[in-house]
């Protein structure tokens, strides 16, 4: 409990030892799926590089592991950690809503 | 004759001619009648309903009957309602959820849609839920799948996606050969908010709970079904112990039996009045009388003389307990309690406020399917007639009656009408009008003395008696006899002279009073 507040009251700056590991759901190579696969990995790229796990999981593929997470939309990346754990839905193309679900403080990199 | 069996032939080659679309049961009392057959098989149908009115249980009732009934393996998907709490609902009818998933015949998948799920950051849909129904789907080769409900599953998409993912559903069902129910809120839910069901499913039912009088009816209507004649009526259905029972009407008709066969009415001289024979064999009979005129002795009567018989007999009382009616009975002769005791005779005894009228139906039919009696009273009709407007009573007992002639059971109804209305009570002309055999009891009051009468006023398809008879009760039982003797004879003619030739001669005197002054 205590380490969600902490998170949630100071937001990871990058370089931060935040250990982030993210879970990509897709469906194949089908055009959101691929905008999505794009769209986090420059995300990570630019704001967590060096900190951060990416699995990007075909549920076509793999579909047990969509079961275990209860994935209904896709895509879909589910935030496992730093927790508390994090779920969007959609291509990720809105970078703003997904940095502030990451809890990653835009204004600090840029200011 | 002749006229009737080609009208029947020409519908049956139309019929063969006609394509058919496929139907799958769902083995619900009733639901099959209306829907002529069954569910239009491997499409999906949209179950509406407000919340309480049955939906969940329907639909479970659909692939339980799927497993047991017709071996098709099905799928029942809850959003709502977590497995376990599930498996024990159902329990409380009968249903041994967990057997049937031990024998890859059932696959219950709990889906918790998580409204933090739904932070959009650009286009998403649900393949994530197409992917996990074809694994189940896949897993017990599945002909049947319930998706209960799609509120919960769509909580908070935006309309867009709803929209286009609401249509990919239903074709993605169809694309995978099953029969599908899915349910949903009936009302102010988004559905009806966007006239999403108006054209993407081909069958839509609505489910309904109306409260009149204080008493609860759920009705049910099937609102379209592509491809296929349904009945377009709301119906009463019923949920109690042992599931769901809807009440149907219609279909039946078709297959009525006309028998020529007779029944004796218990009373010598009552055949002799019916063409000497009696009742014909799985019609209705109705007697009218005012209070005290001997309805519920005549009714026992003939209910005893079906016991002695050794046939079955249901006799359905509305008024007095059963007790009372085997103790009244045993006065003038009857002894329904051996009767009751050796099995022949089985009362039904219910307060008419207790339900609605068509649920007291429902529980006579299905006690009707367990003892199947060959007659069957109803002890007075007129009682449960308080609890609905004419019209409704008046359809639900043609829809009774027709129902215990496709079983061949002669049915005969008491209904108590008030002094002075007897030509006039609204709903006694109502069932008379549909009954095949209606006799009247009455009180007559001649020179000081009062004694019971009895006529029949129709009988269909026999030459019966015109003639109005004085029945008497006594220790033993029930007799007529001619009304009157031919020492004091009057006839109504001469009475009526005799009493006009009084008054004017009273008049006469008054007037020569007034003269006189």
């Amino acid at each position: 409990m205590a380490s969600k507040i902490s998170v949630k009251s100071k937001p990871i700056k990058p370089g931060d030892n935040g250990n982030y590991d993210l879970r990509l759901f897709v469906t194949g190579a089908l055009p959101n799926s691929a905008r999505a696969i794009i769209n986090i990995s420059s995300i990570c790229e630019k704001y967590l590089k060096g900190n951060y796990k990416l699995e990007v999981i075909d549920i076509y593929q793999q579909p047990e592991l969509a079961l275990a997470d209860d994935v209904i939309a896709v895509p879909m990346l589910i935030k496992k950690s730093p927790l508390p754990e994090a779920r969007m839905a959609g291509d990720l193309s809105d970078t703003k809503t997904v940095l502030e679900n990451l809890l990653i403080d835009d204004s600090k990199i840029h200011g | 004759m002749p006229a009737i069996k080609t009208q029947k032939a020409l519908l049956q080659t139309k019929k063969a001619a006609r394509f058919k679309l496929p139907k799958a049961q769902t083995g619900i009392n009733g639901l099959d009648d209306i829907m002529f057959g069954g569910l239009p098989r491997d499409r999906p149908t949209l179950l509406l309903g407000e919340t309480g009115c049955g939906k969940t249980l329907m639909a479970m009732e659909f692939v339980v009957n799927g497993i047991v009934k017709y071996n098709e393996p099905g799928i029942f998907v809850a959003f709502e309602e977590k497995k376990e709490e599930l498996i024990m609902n159902v329990k409380s009818i009968g249903y041994d959820l967990e057997r049937h998933i031990k024998d890859k015949m059932l696959h219950l998948e709990q889906i918790q849609v998580n409204r933090q799920e739904i932070i959009a950051t650009g286009n998403y849909n649900i393949e994530g839920l197409f992917v996990r129904l074809s694994l189940a789907i896949k897993s017990i080769k599945a002909k049947r799948i319930v998706l209960d409900s799609l509120d919960a599953l769509f909580y908070g998409f935006d309309y867009k996606t709803l929209r286009s993912e609401f249509k990919r559903l239903f074709s993605w069902l169809k694309e995978k050969k099953v029969t599908a129910i899915i349910t949903a809120e009936n009302g102010d839910s988004f559905l009806m908010r966007h006239g999403l069901e108006e054209y993407l499913a081909d069958c839509v039912i609505v489910l309904d709970n109306r409260v009149t009088n204080q008493i609860v009816t759920r009705r049910l209507r099937i609102v379209k079904c592509r491809g296929s004649i349904h009945g377009i009526n709301e119906y009463p259905f019923s949920i109690d112990a042992k599931g769901i029972s809807v009440f149907p009407i219609g279909s039946e008709a078709l297959q009525l039996k006309s028998s020529s066969k007779r029944i004796s009415s218990g009373i010598q001289q009552l055949d002799e009045m019916l063409d000497n024979e009696g009742f014909y064999l799985g019609s209705s009979i109705l007697i009218s009388g005012t209070a005290g005129t001997g309805k519920t002795s005549i009714s026992a009567s003939f209910a005893h003389s079906i016991c002695v018989a050794k046939k079955r007999c249901l006799f359905c009382a509305f008024e007095e307990a059963p007790n009372q009616v085997i103790r009244n009975m045993k006065s003038i002769g009857f002894n329904l309690d051996a009767m009751v005791k050796s099995g022949y005779l089985t009362f039904y005894y219910a307060r008419p406020t207790l339900q609605n009228l068509e649920l007291h139906f429902i529980a006579i039919r299905e006690m009707i399917n367990e003892i199947k009696p060959s007659v069957v009273v109803l002890d007075p009709i007129t009682n449960l007639m308080t609890e609905g407007p004419n019209s409704d009573i008046r359809s639900m007992l043609t829809r009774f009656v027709d129902f215990l002639k496709t079983q061949e059971i002669t049915v005969m109804f008491t209904a108590a009408i008030t002094v002075g209305s007897i030509e006039r009570n609204p709903s006694d002309e109502g069932i008379s009008s549909m009954v095949d055999t209606w006799m009247m009891v009455q009180d007559i009051e001649m020179d000081s003395e009062r004694f019971r009468s009895l006529c029949v006023m129709k009988s269909r398809g026999m030459m019966h008696s015109n003639k109005v008879q004085r029945f008497e009760i006594s220790r033993r039982g029930i007799t007529l006899s001619q009304l009157v003797s031919a020492e004091n004879y009057t006839s109504a003619e001469t009475k009526r002279i005799d009493k006009e030739q009084r008054n004017l001669s009273t008049s006469g005197t008054s007037n020569l009073h007034e003269n006189s002054r």
